[in-house]
């Protein structure tokens, strides 16, 4: 038995008692690390020094009034394109291989004021730019639930560490499916939550129309209860969203009677795995039970997200990286001839190919002549797409459907083609797109890898997600495996 | 009928600032080939009269109190850059 198999308020309780220290969950994290990690390689850095020194600090206060905060002592990993000081942030890309923050990303500064521990930065695909880690510019992290497949991406670090024990809980961010997914095919919880609802200052960029930091738990309530720490308007995010922040725990009432549920045809498709599509129905057999309804309805333009997605990121993602020029910070090629063969060789060399695939991609559909026929074109598109959800959610509480179409696929099996790796995420892209918050909760196994079901909500309406999530988790035994490592 | 030539693909290497040999530019002409193509699939759509959404939430003009800040310090900011000189960051030289 693992100190995580107990929830936050379990281990807070733990403390307050003084059965267990912080130096005994910060030791631990770093066993666990010690026993797997060489198998499950979700750890770009590691922070054990100064994690054990702030654990030793903080035992003192153990028993007093600095210690009453829910998440004091709580050892986290931290996906590696959030900035934090004086702890290499690499992105997973090679152009910020020696990359030292100087500043906190505002989740961190939450995360700090909330105290908990940092064990260290996670594995990811390169900028966030993948659904499988095999774009990581070092290393592939491996599924937890069987090594030869991946652990999603491009949050699978985060995934992989919860999974596998190595910490409690984990951030991740999510552009198209990038918490979700790897949730999905890691067996654990993961939302992304409303565009806006957290701090995007010091995520390093990928799209920044889409882009969420959210969290990574073994539990429903403990996702809630990270959520809660992170979440708020922030004058260093202009998009942040100035809206209450509501407390998530008082959604989990286990009570569902007389919530509607929307579920889109297309979300049980062609394209979906049997095993998938039957985990959903009988998710919602148990959802019926508990006195919800649910009936089919059509989002019609979802078949086009997936074109919509790929033009915006890119778009984006062609503008935000163009700071990676070899001038302020990261690599620079070592023999330039002049100031833009200094631009143009060191991006050659240290962006992987996803990322110069994006790029590429994204300049071409903003460049003269084809910004009207394709990114303007892809902005209209996501009108209709964010309307879809809108006409939904006039008489519906949430839309549930499956986290992706398939479980783990093989490491290797997707990368020779980009669009069918892009596949992947056609469940996931559309919530992006139209900003809303999305959730990924065990659902099953399909030989013996994990399952997801996705629970979508209305704008800053994490509440009904996290309380239909929490009554199905309650309602079910899926949480409650863990990998065989 | 192809839909970017690799003279077109060079072009936007260099808009990207991307170094690119002839055996990777004829590489990304068959790559987003493919991608464009199946980005077309947006011509189905009869879009004209639809407004664009470039942010989903409806916000406009964040202001904030026009009050001074502290910005961050020279030597720490300067710790990363590859290469600098009295206090400047240094680039090869542009004006010959």
């Amino acid at each position: 038995m693992s100190l995580f198999d107990h929830k936050v308020s379990e281990l807070h309780q733990l403390l307050h008692k003084k059965e267990i220290t912080v130096t005994d969950l910060v030791s631990e994290s770093y066993k666990r690390i010690g026993e797997v990690e060489d198998k499950v390689q979700a750890f770009l850095t590691l922070d054990e020094e100064r994690a054990r020194q702030a654990a030793k600090k903080m035992d003192e206060k153990i028993g007093t009034d600095e210690a009453k905060g829910l998440l004091f002592g709580m050892p986290i990993g931290v996906k590696d394109n959030i900035v934090t000081k004086g702890l290499r942030t690499t992105s997973a890309s090679k152009i910020l291989e020696n990359f030292d923050p100087i500043y906190d990303a505002t989740v961190a500064s939450k995360l700090h004021n909330a105290e908990t521990i940092t064990i260290g930065k996670l594995n990811m695909d390169e900028f966030a730019m993948g659904s499988s880690n095999e774009n990581s510019g070092f290393q592939v992290t491996r599924n937890p639930w069987n090594l030869e497949r991946v652990p999603g991406g491009s949050s699978g670090g985060s995934a992989a560490s919860v999974a596998a024990g190595e910490v409690l809980f984990s951030l991740g961010s999510d552009t198209g499916g990038s918490i979700r997914q790897p949730a999905s095919y890691c067996g654990v919880v993961g939302l992304k939550p409303t565009y806006g609802r957290v701090s995007r200052f010091g995520l390093i960029a990928f799209a920044s129309s889409l882009d969420q930091i959210g969290p990574i738990t073994r539990t429903v309530e403990d996702n809630a209860y990270l959520l809660q720490a992170i979440s708020g308007v922030d004058p260093m995010d202009s998009t942040s969203a100035n809206v209450d922040v509501p407390s998530y725990a008082e959604s989990l009432t286990g009570d569902v009677k007389g919530l509607r549920i929307a579920v889109p045809k297309e979300y049980l498709a062609e394209g979906v795995n049997e095993e998938v599509r039957q985990s959903v129905l009988d998710a919602l057999k148990v959802l019926g039970k508990l006195g919800a309804t649910w009936e089919e309805v059509s989002l019609p333009h979802s078949k086009y997200a997936l074109a919509t997605y790929y033009l915006l990121s890119s778009s984006e993602a062609s503008a935000n990286l163009a700071r990676f020029d070899g001038v302020r910070y990261g690599y620079r090629t070592p023999d330039p001839e002049n100031l833009i063969d200094l631009y143009k060789k060191t991006r050659a060399e240290g962006f992987g190919d996803e990322v110069k695939r994006r790029i590429m991609l994204g300049t071409f559909a903003l460049s003269s002549g084809y910004y009207d026929a394709y990114y303007k074109k892809a902005q209209k598109v996501r009108t209709l797409i964010k309307q879809d959800f809108e006409n939904v959610f006039e008489k519906y509480d949430v839309i549930i459907g499956p986290t992706a179409p398939t479980p783990a696929f093989k490491i290797g099996e997707n990368t020779s083609d980009p669009l069918t790796m892009y596949a992947n995420d056609i469940l996931t892209i559309p919530v992006n797109l139209a900003g809303v918050p999305g959730i990924s909760v065990p659902c099953g196994f399909s030989d013996g890898l994990p399952l997801g079901l996705q629970i979508i909500g209305k704008h800053f309406d994490e509440s009904t997600v996290y309380r239909v999530a929490h009554a199905f988790e309650q309602a079910t035994e899926f949480h409650k495996q863990k990998p065989g490592l | 009928m192809s839909r970017i030539s690799i003279d077109q693909v060079k072009h936007v290497a260099h808009l990207a600032r991307l170094a690119m040999t002839e055996e990777e530019a004829v590489a990304y002409t068959e790559q987003l080939d493919k991608m464009i193509s199946f980005a077309e699939l947006l011509n189905e759509l009869d879009a004209d009269n639809v407004e664009p959404t470039s942010h989903v939430l409806d916000m406009k003009n964040v202001m904030r109190e026009d009050k001074a800040n502290k910005g961050l310090p020279q030597d720490e900011v300067l710790k990363n850059a590859p290469e600098h000189q009295d206090g400047y960051i240094k680039v090869p030289s542009i004006i010959e």
